[in-house]
């Protein structure tokens, strides 16, 4: 390994300290007033408080549910219904009005739908995230299977494979790497539905999180939140990361 | 087992609906254990040929025929390979040709088993686990050729398998493909545009006329078997490729 890729990999890092440095810099001078920006130290101490009395930990872990069972729902649908697309085309024309326009109307419009709909419990936020999710799932799933190579198919054919066996064989591991790539985009969307249905009914979880501590100007416990739907959103980006590198071994660049 | 083509022909439609004559109408037979080779103008139809024939398209009127039979899905003891190798990139090499076994119902220990015994016949040894992004072209239609052989076919259909490598790996895998003929004796029928292969390793060369495809020659090839690469200099070679040659640009003129 070279000087050169060296540096590559630590600079994210050193990004991350100037701007930690430079923020500490600036409240410390007292150019901006700590309710505003409040100094490290201060989210610091906020995270600190927030973990010993249990209050992070809790809301963290209802935002992680909403996500999860969010997510398990679109995901699951997305995968269906776009496999469903790619084998009968004439469902794209039937469906495609009720998926372009929950598409290109924007989520936070119509979450406050959802609520009326499904209560101001769990269920509202794991269906606004299953929404949220649904979209970019359906269309790798779609373009996914739509990239398998007809000369494969072929080849399958002649080989007289079955549906089962054509889509263990060839389908599904054609179109995986594809879906892996719109898995990445869905887990980032997942925690903004989560958020986007706390918002909307209160209760608990790290959106709720953030409107309570705005209500109380406790400016460090927001970061904290914030922060804490940052350190989500990258582990969920870096699991699937990880699935991708784990399973797509032949997708991996030999380097000379 | 023996082929043919009863006065075959395919037509595709365009979107509006109207007839697009690709091939035919054509007749031809192929004796059982014979090789032939298919040449012909691009587009005159020889990859539908092969396609009819493994059974993957259905012919507009006439019929091809396997042992008798209509050949109306793909058959039993057909194998097909294509320009293209046409590898599964997320499967090995031993799983790349292990496929047929697979979809099959051959247990793993047993395709493995029958595959490896097959590697150092195709030059592979030692590549097992490679997968298909790290081969080169010629290692890639030797990987094709075994997932061929696995099937033991006894109708081996090829549809330009060698195109697109260049003149040496072609020449080496032309003769690979007679060394192996020789072991497990099949009907071929392989499409090709080099003439001088076409001479080289078959029995019979079939010519095809501009698309829609008819048969304009066939031409018996009486070389001695074993075929070697020298033979390419002999007169008996230089004559038949001449004929054929004619053959073509007869279609030209
Ligand atoms: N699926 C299809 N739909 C419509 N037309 C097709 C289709 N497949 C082939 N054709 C047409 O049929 C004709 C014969 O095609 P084919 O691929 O059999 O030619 P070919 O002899 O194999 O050519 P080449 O030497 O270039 O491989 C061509 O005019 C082609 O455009
Ligand atoms: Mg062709």
């Amino acid at each position: 390994m070279g000087a050169g890729s060296t540096l590559r990999r630590i600079s994210p890092f050193l990004t991350i300290a100037c701007l930690l440095l430079l923020w500490q810099w600036i409240s410390a001078r007292g150019i901006i007033s700590h309710i505003l920006v409040p100094p490290p130290t201060d989210v610091y101490q906020a995270f600190t408080d927030s973990l010993a009395d249990g209050a992070l930990l809790k809301h963290t872990l209802v935002t992680l549910e909403e996500m999860f069972f969010g997510l398990l729902l679109g995901v699951g649908i997305g995968l269906a219904i776009g496999y469903a697309i790619a084998k009968a085309p004439i469902l794209e024309n039937i469906l495609s009005p009720v998926i372009v326009a929950f598409q290109s109307t924007p989520i936070v419009a119509y979450a406050p739908l959802l609520v009326i709909w499904f209560g101001s419990g769990i269920a509202s936020k794991i269906v606004t995230t299953a929404v949220i999710v649904f979209f970019p799932t359906l269309v790798n799933t779609i373009v996914g299977l739509r990239s398998v190579s007809p000369n494969l198919r072929d080849l399958m054919r002649s080989l007289k494979a079955g549906r089962w066996q054509i889509f263990r064989h060839l389908e599904a591991p054609s179109a995986l790497p594809v879906i892996l790539a719109g898995l990445k985009t869905s887990t980032t969307l997942a925690v903004i539905g989560a958020v986007v249905g706390e918002f909307v009914s209160q209760g608990s979880g790290l959106g709720y999180l953030v409107t309570s501590a705005r209500n109380l100007y406790d400016t460090p416990l927001v970061v904290v939140a914030v922060f804490t739907m940052t350190a989500i959103s990258l582990s969920l980006y870096g699991i699937v990361a990880y699935v991708e590198w784990r399973f797509l071994v032949w997708q991996r660049r030999s380097s000379a | 087992m023996t082929l043919s083509l009863r006065e075959l022909s395919v037509s595709f439609r365009d979107p509006s609906g109207c007839a697009l004559p690709a091939l035919g109408p054509i007749s031809f037979d192929v004796k059982e254990q014979e090789f032939v080779c298919v040449v012909g103008p691009t587009g005159c139809g020889k990859s539908t040929l092969i396609r009819v024939l493994a059974g993957l398209l259905p012919a507009s009127s006439g019929a091809a025929l396997c042992e008798g039979a209509l050949i109306d899905r793909p058959m039993n003891q057909f194998a097909i390979m294509f320009q293209d190798a046409n590898l599964m990139p997320w499967r090995t090499v031993l799983d790349n040709i292990a496929l047929p076994l697979e979809i099959a119902g051959v247990s793993r220990s047993s395709r493995y088993e029958t595959v490896r015994a097959l590697l150092p016949q195709l030059h592979l040894e030692g590549f097992e686990s490679a997968y298909p992004a790290a081969l080169s072209g010629g290692m890639e239609q030797r990987v094709a050729l075994g997932r061929v052989l696995v099937q033991q076919p006894r109708v081996v259909l090829l549809d330009e398998p060698f195109g697109a490598l260049d003149a040496l790996t072609r020449e080496n895998l032309g003769r690979l493909l007679l060394r192996l003929r020789q072991r497990y004796t099949q009907t071929i029928v392989m499409v090709t545009h080099d003439i001088n292969e076409a001479v080289l390793l078959a029995d019979r060369v079939i010519v095809m006329s501009r698309g829609p495809g008819r048969l304009v020659a066939d031409v018996s090839v009486d070389l001695p078997r074993p075929r070697t690469h020298d033979m390419i200099y002999h007169q008996a070679f230089l004559t038949l490729t001449k004929r054929i040659r004619a053959s073509i640009d007869d279609l030209s003129a």
